[in-house]
């Protein structure tokens, strides 16, 4: 599928979606709530089939907390990214999407690792990397302090 | 069964758990993988990581991007050389900078030779995870002689950071054509002794056949590629699908296995192997004349975006995420490593066999720990 025709799939699935195309890939910023329908929505279409995520990034934007979906289509060798972000940074939460893709099983314990934010119907929501009886508070957050390992030039 | 045995753990209808690692042999690193066992049977096998996380992609915020590359290195030290291209793709696609065709030529030589020494190693370690001894000599022994060809142009052995944004570090050696090529003399000769050593060996077929299967659903679902996603047929190579450098114009194959057990993750790393050969031979003689690097200003400042770039390291796919809020470092740079997606796999690909075969199927995923934690 050419990317007008994507973009045209997203808006007619979740209107409120905002676009942004880049040189490079088709951006979808979606609503926290419509995420996990919308990404069900592109995986189960025959024509669109995006069945491959190949890179889920976590991303603090200082006033909001942001994960970012590169998917791909194994058939037809689209790409799409698709963003979401939440306000909340007291106590994140998002939608997972491990039972659509499982790759994002261990992407999402390493998201929620560095920027604590929390996914709803995650199989197994712990810390993937960290100890938590040794470091404290989410490292990956701008606002992180840490005195002793980060020194600032 | 008596009541004293019930109580220790031996009786055969209770499920009991045994720690792998995180100081093990057979985890080729510090990994620890806890395992649930009904007799010899694996029941589920849940992998520990992090006793290496350095927050490399953390640190990378506070550096400029030209130092980044001496980061990257320590990923995947076994293919050091492509991680360092993959950094530097993505800056180049930021500044819209068309670095030289003889850059574009020798960094591809060198990421194929470095595809060469790194499933070499994969070889030597997979035959000794299954207790054949020899396999490390005869694998370390052409290493060696990729090693010696890195030493003499990048400086560095395993740890090269020869590429640089806008081409390389250096010129290569006024020797680096002739000794690639009786490399690949050698070589030729000497990769026919490893299948008559290792692929034929009975014990080594029936250790790996039909053990550790996934299937190719499975395999995209959990982000399983390189040669690891292309034993189940699943067409995962980034040279071939969104082709970067030189990759368009030469001719090689994908190796497709359907079976998608041990036996044809091992079979998909022998036949690359046969591909990169073929890969430099199209490339060593037409090493086209002119700069080793293109012109760059001193302090390298991104326009602000975001960036991806996706390269095929030796054991998958590797993403490197980039946005830039126009300084000269990055506002976040993550990187996908190949090796965690893989490694999720470990517990569809692992349960109902027996314990044995883990340490079979650990080896053919080929897991480097350092890529994992990052």
């Amino acid at each position: 599928m050419e990317n007008s025709q994507l973009k045209e799939r997203i808006l007619s699935l979740v209107p409120e979606a905002e676009i942004v195309e880049t040189k490079q890939y088709l951006n979808a910023i979606i609503p926290k709530e419509k995420l996990h329908f919308l990404a069900k929505s592109l995986r189960e279409a025959e024509d669109t089939s995006f069945d491959y995520l190949f890179c889920l990034t976590g991303l603090d934007l200082m006033d909001s907390l942001e994960v970012i979906y590169h998917i791909e289509s194994t058939k037809y060798h689209h790409c799409i990214v698709l963003k979401t972000s939440t306000t909340d940074r007291e106590n994140p939460i998002l939608d997972s999407v491990t039972d659509i893709w499982h790759t994002a099983d261990y992407h999402e314990r390493e998201v929620f690792d560095f920027f604590g934010i929390k996914f709803n119907n995650h199989p197994d929501m712990r810390k993937l990397f960290l100890d938590e009886t040794r470091i404290e508070g989410f490292p990956f957050r701008k606002d992180y302090v840490d005195e002793i390992n980060i020194v600032e030039r | 069964m008596t009541e004293e045995n019930k109580n220790s753990g031996l009786d055969k209808e209770e499920e009991y758990i045994i720690n792998i690692g995180p100081q093990h042999p057979s985890t080729h690193g510090v990994l620890r993988l806890v395992v649930s066992l009904k007799g010899e049977i694996v029941k589920s096998v849940e992998p520990h990581c992090g006793y290496i996380h350095r927050g490399i992609e953390k640190m990378c915020e506070k550096l400029t991007y030209p130092q980044i590359i001496h980061l990257t290195d320590r990923l995947d030290y076994l293919s050091a050389h492509i991680n360092n291209e993959a950094v530097c793709l993505c800056v180049e696609k930021a500044l819209e900078i068309e670095v030289p065709e003889r850059v574009k030529y020798i960094r591809a030589i060198l990421s194929e030779l470095t595809r060469i020494q790194s499933h070499e190693l994969w070889w030597c370690s997979f035959g000794m995870d299954m207790g054949a001894t020899t396999c490390y000599f005869y694998g370390l022994r052409d290493r060696e002689k990729v090693l010696d060809i890195f030493e003499e142009t990048c400086g560095g052995r395993m740890i090269v950071s020869y590429n640089t944004p806008g081409g390389l570090m250096n010129d290569i050696h006024p020797n680096f054509q002739k000794r690639v090529k009786e490399f690949l003399k050698h070589f030729r000769k000497k990769l026919p002794e490893y299948d008559q050593l290792l692929t034929g060996n009975v014990i080594m077929q029936e250790r790996t056949k039909n053990i550790g299967i996934i299937s190719r659903e499975d395999a995209i679902s959990y982000g399983v590629t390189g040669p690891s996603g292309r034993g189940s047929g699943f067409s995962c190579d980034v040279r071939k699908h969104h082709p970067y450098g030189i990759y368009d114009k030469v001719d090689f194959v994908e190796p497709l296995y359907k079976t998608g057990d041990t036996f044809s993750r091992y079979k998909v790393r022998m036949d690359e192997m046969w591909e990169s050969m073929k890969i430099i031979e199209q490339l060593i003689d037409n090493i086209p004349e002119g700069d080793y690097c293109a012109k760059m200003k001193p302090v390298i400042k991104l326009p602000e975006g975001e960036y991806y770039q996706r390269v095929e390291a030796a054991r998958g796919e590797l993403g490197v995420y980039i946005n830039s809020r126009g300084d000269k470092y990055p506002y976040r740079l993550k990187l996908r490593s190949p090796n965690l997606s893989n490694l999720s796999a470990l517990n569809v690909l692992a349960s109902g066999f027996k314990i044995a075969d883990l340490i079979a199927i650990g080896g053919s995923l080929d897991y480097v720990i350092p890529d994992i934690d990052r």
